[in-house]
């Protein structure tokens, strides 16, 4: 029983950080029906930064913010210099300059910082807690409860300001929210800085536990995007539930079945959801039209 | 003109003749080698748009194919004494099988759901390339048996160059085929719209199985090929970046398009060669080179230069 308890608490912990890219991808898809491959970037811009930050004598807490505020212009700049600019075109070629994107930001990370793995010290000690027969890392209680901070201010966000709901109602039809006078493309601008500043967060909490380097985006973006799927495309809550659902199919997957297949168990179940759910866990039923 | 080049034996001809007239400009053995590549990377990009260009159904698993061929003439002879040429059949017949089976339930999803789908495949066989070190190596690979036909020893970058070059032609000649043929008039009209095909009388199920299977034997022969060619096999060309690699070649050259699968197998198999001159800035470059063709060229290099050419023609 302790076994199974520790193996969920670690597996929560890395869905916590595949849920926060789900969600950045739900967000920006919503807006513009972008696929963003980039997204796993800002997560490694978020840690990079707070990392080499810190190493020149800032103060955690401001090099978190700085990250952060770095990542919110890098998401303003993708979407002002290369979405923009190709408004109009398929998704696919919109999803290719996205991974266009993500290349070149790996490689201004290589030449900005370096090619070499960095951590960073646990905000709260790296003494484990009991708990159950578990032990369980500070940190991650600093993941799971910064995620959830995350979702509980982008719920009232969108619920509860004018902006939010001007999201929402350019989600829902952008021609029915221009005809009110809702402005899409600052809409569409917003999405991308928010997305950016949640990938941030994530990758400044999960560095001390996973570290971080130049390379680590790509494949946080596959796995927040199979996340998302399994939830549900554009599905805020299928996000989160999809990341959580991932971690934990990786974790019970590596300690109980085999640590070598454990992305493969977790990709197996995600086959099967979708062959009995094509439109993914929460997602509705789609009809073609004619 | 115009008829001329619509006819489905002019493609395979100009590439013919780019084979043929580039073989002129090689300055080095170096070159040949590079072109090789550029002709095996077409061949695979060319399978994978018949799938996304004609009918419209992402696969983010190629690369998996991919694997499963390069892998077949690397096991295969070292296991069982089997020639490479065989082994590399066996490759293709395994892939068609493969994709065959696993075809059905994933197409019928669609768009992101798929492209899901195809990356959870395309891991799964990649996973198990690495992780079985018995058979494959593991991440080290494997050494491949030099290809010999008939007590000859193909070896030599140029020779590789004849033999790649020849297979991409039947490649796009086969492409070209199946594109003007019942099959093929099926596809597109599946890809506007599958309900409006269904009530046409098309049998969309099947139709997307034919052109997916397709796609994967291209796949597979593409990896049997290469892997013969470097006389070594590691698990990385099975791997998902490849995958997408293939995918963003399909897009940067044009879907649709056979001459564009060309266009956009040289660009990314060319430019990391001669990018790798800037060092760290590589990355940088060929990211930026790609985010600038698609913004410019959003429907892809050959068609959005083929619309542009014939619009100046009528002025």
């Amino acid at each position: 029983m302790p076994e199974l308890l520790q193996f969920c608490v670690s597996g929560l912990t890395v869905g916590a950080v595949y849920a926060l890219v789900a969600l950045g991808f739900t967000i920006i898809y919503n807006a513009s029906d972008v696929v963003n491959f980039a997204q796993g970037e800002f997560v490694m811009i978020g840690g990079m930064t707070t990392v080499f930050a810190t190493a020149a004598g800032v103060p955690l807490p401001l090099a978190a913010l700085g990250a952060v505020l770095v990542a919110m212009v890098v998401g303003l700049l993708l979407h002002r210099l290369a979405i923009e600019p190709a408004r109009g075109a398929s998704p696919v070629t919109l999803i290719i300059i996205t991974i266009g994107a993500s290349i070149f930001l790996r490689g201004l990370a290589q030449v900005v910082f370096d090619k070499q793995f960095h951590s960073l010290p646990a905000f709260s000690g790296n003494t484990p807690i009991r708990f159950g027969g578990a032990a369980i890392l500070p940190q991650s209680f600093w993941v799971l409860g910064g995620a959830a901070v995350i979702v509980a201010v982008l719920w009232a966000f969108f619920n509860r300001t004018l902006i939010g709901k001007a999201v929402l109602a350019t989600a829902a039809n952008r021609l029915a929210a221009r005809l009110v006078g809702i402005n899409t493309s600052f809409v569409m601008g917003l999405s991308f800085v928010m997305s950016a500043a949640i990938g941030a967060v994530a990758g400044i909490l999960v560095t001390p536990i996973t570290l971080t380097s130049y390379d680590v985006g790509m494949l946080l973006a596959l796995k927040g995007f199979a996340a998302a799927m399994l939830g549900g495309m554009g599905n805020p809550l299928g996000a989160v539930v999809g990341g959580l659902a991932v971690g934990l199919l990786e974790a019970l997957g590596a300690g109980y079945i085999s640590s070598t297949y454990k992305d493969a168990i977790a990709f197996i179940v995600i086959l099967i959801v979708l062959f009995a759910l094509p439109g993914g866990l929460f997602g509705k039923a789609s009809v073609e039209r004619v | 003109m115009g008829r001329l080049l619509s006819h489905r034996l002019a493609v395979p001809l100009v590439i013919a003749l780019l084979v043929v007239a580039l073989s002129f400009a090689m300055p080095s053995n170096f070159y040949y080698r590079v072109a090789a590549l550029v002709w095996i990377s077409a061949l695979a990009v060319i399978g994978l748009n018949l799938l996304m260009g004609y009918a419209g159904q992402v696969s983010l698993g190629h690369a998996g194919f991919f694997g499963i061929g390069a892998y077949a003439v690397a096991v295969l002879p070292a296991q069982f004494g089997l020639h490479p040429l065989v082994a590399a059949l066996l490759g293709a017949f395994a892939t068609a099988a493969l994709a065959f089976l696993v075809g059905r339930p994933i197409l019928r999803l669609k768009g992101h759901y798929l492209a899901v789908a195809t990356l959870g495949f395309g891991i799964l066989i990649a996973m198990t390339i690495s992780n079985e070190a018995w058979l494959t190596g593991g991440p080290d690979g494997m050494p491949v048996e030099r290809l010999t036909l008939f007590g000859w020893r193909v070896r030599g970058a140029d020779t590789w160059y004849w033999i790649t070059g020849g297979l991409l032609v039947i490649g796009a000649w086969i492409a070209c085929n199946l594109v003007a043929s019942p099959t093929g008039r099926a596809l597109r009209a599946l890809h506007d719209s599958e309900v409006a095909a269904r009530v046409a009388g098309i049998d969309v199920a099947r139709a997307k199985l034919t052109v997916f299977v397709i796609s994967a034997v291209y796949a597979s022969v593409a990896g049997s090929t290469l892997a013969l060619l470097n006389g070594f096999v590691t698990p990385d060309k099975a791997n998902f970046l490849h995958s997408i690699e293939l995918v963003t070649m399909v897009v940067l050259g044009g879907m649709g398009s056979v001459l564009g699968s060309l266009a956009g197998a040289a660009i990314l198999v060319v430019l990391p060669q001669v990018l790798t001159g800037f060092h760290d800035y590589e990355h940088m470059i060929l990211g930026l080179i790609m985010m600038v063709i698609m913004i410019v060229l959003r429907a892809g290099i050959v068609p959005s230069l083929a619309a542009l050419f014939k619009g100046r023609w009528k002025k």
